[in-house]
């Protein structure tokens, strides 16, 4: 079934292709297999949870897809470009055009306005104007349904306020690709819930989005799952059966305080 | 990513920690204001008392006898007889570096007006004189070359002397003193020039020609000395040169023989007191100048910190496409934003202060540029000296350690 589902896709662009990935870290005098001859391809539009527990590799393989580390064996394309032999400087610039972050922790610059904060990932792109970057933010925050907080603080914001800024400052770029580590993951569940009904309103307009998680839950509202175990791919599944995030928040019990 | 976009980073960054920003700064604008300061004040001194020298005349030539022996003994310079008025002569009409000379002899006593006496020193000098010293007649005139021919009993004499003698407001010229028994019909009244750096009163004086002088006052036919004039300051030492050669030759002194007389120039004493003042300078500059090292490595501690402190919003920057060399600098445009704008601080504060202290304690200082200048730049300097070590530091994380520091 894997393999039919996968075949009605290959219509669509790739936009990630790794081939045999591995990484090895030396520790002491032992070599630690991070990850170990990782395949697989992400095509336009997919919503992919990546999922494993602590030391299954997730880490180090979010950590390639984002470009921020080069496996030690391997291939990995991302929208077409080989980005195995590059150098720091060109995976920052990549980084820019191509991939936006979602953290755990937000990561938002402190005292720092939701429209400033949304703006950076541009600052770093000579060829973007001050008032061009005003612009996208301002309809990046909108998306995020943050348009009326465009001047609020980092600081007078909420958790859920806040990674929606991020998702917001993800957004701004256009990225070929988003990537949210654990970002639900200092959330409680209602906002939680928000969010992965932004990540799903995200999925529905044709984004492409990379949810790395510990979290089973989370499975059942992306469109694939793959699971990590020791650095290895042990299952790698569509999801013909997608839950609607909003349903489930709607179902949450409502907060008495 | 251009400079615009790195300066409106760094200045958010400033700005989101303006008091942290603020107490940095501290180092350099204490360090800039107090070079600023310390030069001002040595230069100043330095101006001071060219300004009082040159108001002395700055091209004067000091002529003296000397190494005159009298059966062994050596004697004191007012008693020595080895300059005469063939040497004067043959001066002014010889040497071509000097503007202006005047013979020179002086007798101290008592002027005596009516019940009034005060003690002062006749000078025994030519017209020339007052070029030399740079003297003015204030009232009257000057006494004529016809005066000095004839040794006329006349003098010209100075303020002090003036309210000594007559006080505020009568008027001196016209009045006849005396002098050693001797009247002398005053002529002139010289303007007035207040105290030298020595604080000696450049007023109580009286001027006589030195033929009078030497003739009915001291009965003698050598000259106590001469002051001359060279034609400019530079020319100082080829008239030193010249008047030497003139001297030695009129004196028939062999090569072998010591000058029998002593020549010393304003020139010489100004540019001694300036090497001096120069001196003095330096010694201030570099103390404050440790205090402006010691604002540089307040820097440096600072960005040191807050490197460590911000390393997640360095490792966001970069996952989000900041490469290192626009981490480093952000946080070079950091240091030397807080150094420049403290150095501006600064240089405002120590222009200030210098003008404290010249309206308040009216003591001369003088800011000059070149001094601006040189602290800026240090400071400019320093923001970038300083700001390496931890903007390298901040430019070297690995991202993925960076985003997750905690």
């Amino acid at each position: 079934m894997i393999t039919i589902l996968h075949a009605t896709m290959t219509n669509q662009k790739e936009i990630i292709r790794l081939e045999g990935i591995s990484r090895n870290f030396i520790v002491g005098d032992e070599t630690v297999h991070a990850l170990r001859d990782v395949s697989f391809t992400i095509h336009e539009g997919e919503f992919v949870t990546i999922m494993g527990t602590s030391g299954s590799g997730k880490s180090t393989l979010l950590n390639t897809l984002g470009c921020l580390d080069t496996p030690t064996a391997g291939e990995y394309y991302l929208d077409g470009v080989s980005v195995r032999l590059m150098g720091k400087n060109d995976r920052a610039a990549l980084r820019n055009r191509k991939i936006g972050f979602v953290f755990q922790s937000y990561n938002l610059l402190p005292k720092t306005t939701a429209r400033e904060n949304v703006e950076l990932p541009l600052m770093y792109n000579s060829s973007f104007s001050a008032s061009s970057r005003r612009e996208r933010a301002t309809r990046a925050l909108t998306d995020v349904g943050l348009g009326d907080r465009l001047n609020h603080r980092s600081n007078q914001m909420s958790g859920g306020q806040m990674q929606r800024v991020a998702i917001a400052r993800a957004l701004v770029n256009d990225p070929a690709v988003i990537l949210a580590d654990e970002a639900t993951g200092n959330l409680d569940s209602r906002t939680s819930h928000g969010i992965l009904v932004l990540f799903q309103r995200l999925h529905a307009g044709g984004r492409t989005i990379i949810f790395v998680t510990h979290n089973l839950d989370i499975a059942q509202y992306s469109s694939r799952n793959i699971l990590l175990k020791d650095g290895r791919i042990t299952s790698d599944v569509m999801n013909d059966n997608i839950q609607s995030a909003a349903d489930a928040l709607a179902k949450l019990p409502a907060e008495n305080d | 990513m251009n400079l615009t976009n790195l300066l409106r980073i760094a200045l958010k960054a400033l700005s989101n920690n303006k008091m942290r920003g603020f107490l940095t700064m501290l180092g350099i604008i204490i360090g800039v204001a107090s070079v600023i300061t310390m030069l001002a004040i040595g230069q100043g001194s330095k101006k001071g008392i060219q300004d009082q020298i040159s108001e002395m005349g700055a091209n004067m030539i000091m002529i003296q006898p000397g190494a005159d022996m009298r059966g062994g003994v050596r004697l004191s310079a007012s008693s020595m007889e080895t300059l005469k008025m063939a040497d004067y002569e043959s001066i002014r009409t010889e040497a071509q570096f000097i503007s202006a000379i005047s013979p020179s002899v002086n007798s101290s006593g008592q002027l005596i007006y009516g019940a009034n006496n005060t003690p002062t020193t006749f000078y025994g000098v030519s017209a020339d004189y007052l070029d030399i010293r740079r003297y003015s007649i204030d009232d009257g005139d000057m006494f004529t070359d016809q005066d000095i021919a004839a040794a006329a009993k006349v003098c010209v004499i100075g303020k002090t002397v003036s309210k000594e003698l007559f006080g505020e407001g009568d008027n001196p010229i016209g009045k006849v003193v005396r002098f050693n028994k001797i009247p002398f019909r005053i002529v002139g009244l010289l303007k007035s020039k207040g105290y030298n750096s020595m604080g000696m009163d450049q007023d109580d004086l009286v001027l006589a020609p030195y033929t009078t002088i030497q003739k009915r006052v001291l009965a003698i036919t050598y000259l106590q000395g001469m002051t001359a004039s060279a034609v400019m300051e530079e020319y100082s030492d080829a008239a030193i040169d010249e008047i030497t050669e003139i001297l030695r030759r009129n004196h028939k002194l062999r090569d072998e023989d010591e000058n029998d007389f002593n020549i010393r120039s304003m020139e010489e004493l100004s540019s001694t007191i300036s090497s001096v003042m120069d001196m003095l300078t330096l010694l201030l500059g570099s103390i404050a100048g440790i205090s402006l090292l010691v604002g540089g490595i307040g820097i440096m501690n600072i960005m040191y910190v807050s490197v460590t402190e911000r390393t997640r919003e360095i490792g966001l920057r970069m996952s989000i496409g900041a490469r290192g060399r626009d981490i480093m600098a952000q946080f070079l445009i950091e240091a030397i934003l807080i150094s420049v704008t403290g150095g501006l601080i600064g240089v405002l504060i120590g222009g200030g202060l210098s003008y404290l202290i010249r309206t308040a304690f009216n003591f001369g200082t003088y800011v000059q540029p070149w001094s601006v200048l040189l602290s800026f730049a240090v400071c400019t300097f320093t923001g970038i000296f300083f700001g390496w070590y931890p903007a390298r530091k901040a430019a070297g994380l690995d991202p993925i350690e960076a985003i997750r520091y905690e």
